[in-house]
């Protein structure tokens, strides 16, 4: 199954389906296998600090009206949701018997939590990112060159992660012998989007039983933020069947009239990055920058499961603005004392919107997808300029 | 196969010099130009390349066209106008290559209908491997074009058996891993693949990516490859930036012409 409906496949150079089957075979065989699930328990529980909490926000429920708790992915080691499943394609590389991981990144933490997978497992890692993200997300840069990566600046097209991941292709195009792609997102061509949603998938079946424990039933609600979307598909899959509405929040940019990155809001269907999936293009197919002020946000694709569930209407998308991802930002740090990612901050705001029209009673929940450390200097500085 | 395209490889004494430029680089009149001076040193077939926003296959010599391309203007609307240009100036078979999203969001049949309205023989698609290969080539075939596919060092050999059952035109065989772009050597592996394929197809074969220097096509040509297509070799000399227009389509007829001799058929 390389498709969610019509969306996905393998749009690659045939130099690259090689790679595919090896990597399609590893995900039906060594994945399920007793030896890796006790290999990636021990790193998941043992070294990334899983479970993490879910929190009940006293405060936000209080404010908000409803209970409002967070999936808290910032207190995961490396700080983001990225590391499970960095983790998990680091043991399949391993399991692989290859020695080289490359890897993209745009806001730099899943080149970072790619890197601190690679040490730990003495792989070793090279990064693209683009030029115009290595300057918005210095302490990124700093963190993976400390844990040993290299990271390789790309100066091609817009210069964030659309490009970074063209990169990381044409570098694996010509070393798929002995290189495996650690693709960050739900994105890509299969067996990439079913790959990282498994591997992603522990934050959804955590908060399940988790919110059994604690409320002894479902949520009503559930938002994640979505740029590829790996951070909601891990919240949402085992939820699909269940009576729980689902929201993604997309980065709005400057609306929707403006420059924006919210594919599934703002955008049609094409082929980028191996996948048929919803672009932002113009009537030619020629794909546009994408604008958000998060760097993680910042791709004018989409993971094609998002896709699927989008047409499906299974899960509803949003667009959430730059100002309003800023506001959120600030809400939740001096409301709760927790500072989100910039990325997360979005979920926040459109939480936020959805709680206006509930019941006391009812659950929303936030997958608070990072800590916004990476953030604090960016944020500071618009605070400075004013509105 | 089209006819022009069949017709090309069955009058040959050596292997067929396919020249690419890419549409538009850097405007659409001088992509007529240079197809004039190809086409007058003796390019065998013109291959237009329709530049993507995101090309995963191409080197930056390749990349660099297409942005020049692009930011002059260059859309798919022109580049069939630019086919229908040079079809009026030539009988030599004209390729389009480009990607994948290109076709889909014209429509894939609306696009080989418009690719044979315009005079193109033959349509390559660089990111569509066999799995994804059946619209394409049930469009190209209705349309009457020649569906091109590609064979590549990782292809196993039961791959190849049904690329080659599905391919049409042609042969395109990877001659080098990675993206496309010059290469100082050839690889001994590329030859080894090319005399594979040989034995399992009546399809001509065509090697591609890395074809730099008439010593490059002289051993092909040795090894019985039945074409060359070049690349960026071509395309770099364009755009270089304070050498005259005419300057740079003279170095590209030169190139040609050493490459058709070597071949064997200068
Ligand atoms: C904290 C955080 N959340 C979310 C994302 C967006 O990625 P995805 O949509 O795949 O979860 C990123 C990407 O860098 C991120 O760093």
């Amino acid at each position: 199954m390389s498709r969610f409906g019509e969306y996905g496949g393998q749009f690659v150079p045939e130099s690259l389906m090689y790679a595919l089957d090896e990597l399609d075979a590893a995900y039906r065989t060594i994945v399920p296998s007793e030896e890796f699930r006790e290999e990636m328990g021990y790193y998941l529980s043992e070294y990334a600090g899983r479970p993490t909490p879910l929190t009940f926000c006293r405060n936000m429920s209080a404010d908000l009206g409803c209970k409002v708790y967070l999936k808290r992915e910032d207190l995961l080691h490396s700080g983001a949701h990225k590391l499970n499943n960095a983790l998990g394609q680091a043991l399949l590389t391993q399991f692989m018997g290859k020695r080289r991981i490359i890897a993209e990144t745009g806001a730099g933490q899943h080149g970072v939590a790619s890197a601190i997978a690679g040490a730990a497992l003495g792989l070793s890692v090279e990064v693209y990112m683009g030029e115009e993200d290595m300057q918005r997300q210095a302490l990124n840069v700093a963190r993976m060159e400390m844990l040993g990566a290299t990271v390789i600046p790309v100066h091609s097209g817009s210069r964030t992660l659309k490009d970074a991941i063209n990169e990381a292709l044409r570098d694996w195009v010509a070393n798929v012998q002995d290189t495996h792609y650690l693709i960050g997102s739900v994105v890509g061509p299969h067996p990439f989007p079913s790959l990282v949603r498994d591997f992603q998938t522990v934050i959804g079946q955590e908060i399940r039983e988790q919110v059994m424990a604690k409320e002894g039933r479902l949520p009503d609600v559930m938002v994640a933020c979505v740029g590829g979307g790996s951070n909601a598909i891990g919240m949402f899959s085992p939820f699909l069947d269940d009576p729980v509405e689902l929201f993604g929040a997309e980065a709005g940019g400057e609306g929707l009239a403006g420059r924006h990155g919210a594919t599934l809001c703002g955008g049609t269907p094409g082929v980028l990055h191996g996948s048929y999936t919803y672009l932002i293009q113009d009537a030619f197919g020629q794909v546009l920058e994408s604008h958000s002020i998060s760097a993680g946000l910042d791709y004018p694709g989409v993971g094609p499961e998002h896709s699927f569930l989008c047409d499906e209407k299974r899960v509803t998308y949003q667009a959430v603005t730059d100002t309003e991802a800023v506001d959120s930002f600030l809400y939740l740090s001096r409301t709760e004392g927790i500072i989100p990612a910039l990325e997360s901050a979005h979920a926040v705001a459109l939480a936020r919107r959805i709680a206006r029209d509930r019941e006391k009673e009812d659950i929303l929940i936030i997958n608070l997808s990072g800590r916004g450390d990476k953030d604090v200097a960016q944020v500071a500085a618009l605070i400075k300029e004013g509105p | 196969m089209s006819s022009r395209l069949s017709g090309a490889f069955r009058t040959r004494g050596g292997p067929l010099i396919v020249t690419c430029i890419v549409a538009g680089d850097p405007s659409f009149e001088e992509s007529i130009r240079i197809s004039r001076e190809l086409i007058a040193a003796g390019a065998d077939i013109i291959e237009i390349v329709m530049p993507f926003s995101d090309p995963v296959a191409d080197g930056p010599i390749i990349q660099q066209a297409g942005s020049r391309a692009l930011a002059a203007g260059m859309n798919t609307d022109l580049l069939f106008d630019l086919v229908r240009e040079v079809r009026r100036e030539t009988a030599i078979p004209l390729l389009i290559m480009t990607y994948a999203n290109i076709v889909v969001r014209r429509g894939i049949p609306r696009f080989y209908r418009d690719a044979a309205d315009a005079g193109a023989d033959g349509v390559v698609v660089a990111d569509v491997p066999l799995e994804e290969a059946d619209p394409f080539c049930t469009a190209a075939r209705m349309a009457g074009i020649d569906p091109i596919l590609f064979v590549s060092q990782t292809t196993s050999p039961e791959r190849m058996e049904r690329i080659l059952a599905k391919a049409g035109g042609f042969v395109y065989l990877v001659a080098a891993l990675g993206v496309t772009g010059m290469r100082d050597d050839l690889s001994p592996q590329a030859i080894d693949l090319l005399r594979r394929v040989k034995q399992k197809t009546t399809l001509p074969v065509v090697p591609g990516f890395g074809i730099s220097t008439p010593e490059h096509v002289r051993q092909y040509a040795d090894a019985g490859a039945d074409g060359v297509i070049v690349g960026s070799a071509l395309i770099r000399m364009i755009g270089d930036r304070g050498t005259p227009m005419a300057e740079q389509g003279q170095g590209m007829g030169d190139l040609v012409r050493a490459m058709k001799r070597s071949a064997g058929r200068g």
